[in-house]
């Protein structure tokens, strides 16, 4: 019996098609384009509940619009503390890539801070999961699970960039850091968006 | 590529998201029909959507195809919001679980 021995040429690893500098910044766009379906799902099922319902209160009379337009705007600095975080990295300036990674990290748990009071705020108000004394249960069910949804994304932000925070108080800079910054810069940004639509969406319309 | 642009103006960027955030704001406290200001709010939202992802997010200065993915969601989404229209057309109903529906549910 004869024995094939199959001999395989070796193959260089082929470049991005979409994004020529690495293919992992490629797999964050897909994984953010799917990320980005599950909170379409939930703020689509958010607006069938609330239509159908004749009882559901108004959101800005029960949510205190004032915080939460302050925590928009923390989101919002942040997004920019992280472009200029890529930009310093990208110069190979170590000391602005600390200085702005670290405010980015600080703005995200300012943010984590107070939705955590607001959380506690509506709960002692009145505002549970199941409960609502202002009228539809279903808007503390569904104000939960989206804001949620958005905090646990957030809090895996802030630990994602410390990661990168770390390396980068440590002097572990390498030369494909600004490459993984840009990715979790990809990743904070869309946390920014997400939350620029749930403001809009169950905040104030 | 992403990496061969110039620098956009990243402070201009956020000080326009800032302005669009008073803006959604104001809106909702003027005498305004209740529709006009869903569409208001809806077209702030996705201005400062937008400005996220073709600024900082670089969309702008990515190739095309990278576009249409990060566009395909919302194409979904909307599609999904017209699949469950129907259930907009439902009768409203009271979601609230109250006593007294508790009783008249009870079989005696």
């Amino acid at each position: 019996m004869s024995q094939v021995v199959a001999t395989h040429p070796a193959v260089e690893p082929a470049e991005s098609p979409l994004t020529p500098e690495s293919w992992g910044k490629l797999g964050m766009w897909i994984f953010l384009a799917g990320d980005a379906m599950s909170f379409g799902a939930l703020l689509a099922a958010y607006g069938v509940l609330r239509f159908g319902s004749v009882d559901w209160p108004v959101p800005s009379g029960i949510l205190g619009i004032n915080l939460t337009a302050f925590m928009t705007f923390l989101l919002i600095v942040s997004s920019y503390t992280m472009v200029r975080a890529l930009s310093a990295v990208k110069r190979g300036d170590l000391a602005g890539l600390r200085k702005f990674l670290g405010l980015t990290v600080l703005v995200g748990v300012m943010f984590l801070g107070l939705q955590a009071y607001e959380w506690t705020h509506l709960i002692h108000e009145g505002l549970g999961f199941t409960a609502n004394k202002w009228g539809a249960s279903l808007f503390g069910t569904t104000f939960f699970a989206i804001t949620g949804f958005h905090g646990a994304h957030v809090t895996g932000g802030v630990i994602y960039l410390s990661c990168y925070l770390i390396q980068a108080l440590g002097g572990h800079v390498k030369p494909d850091t600004a490459n993984h910054i840009e990715i979790a810069a990809l990743y904070w940004h869309f946390v920014d968006l997400v939350w620029i639509l749930v403001f809009t969406f169950v905040y104030l319309v | 590529m992403a990496t061969d642009h110039k620098e956009p103006n990243y402070l201009g960027v956020m000080v326009w998201l800032g302005v669009l955030t008073i803006g959604e704001i104001a809106v909702i406290y003027m005498p305004l029909a209740k529709l006009l200001i869903v569409i208001l709010l809806v077209g702030f939202a996705l201005s400062k959507a937008s400005l996220v992802a073709m600024y900082f997010m670089h969309l702008k200065f990515e190739p095309r195809t990278l576009g249409v993915i990060a566009i395909t969601p919302l194409i979904l989404c909307v599609f999904l919001v017209f699949m469950l229209a129907p259930d907009h057309a439902a009768v409203p109903h009271k979601t609230t679980f109250t006593k007294a529906a508790e009783h008249s549910e009870t079989p005696h």
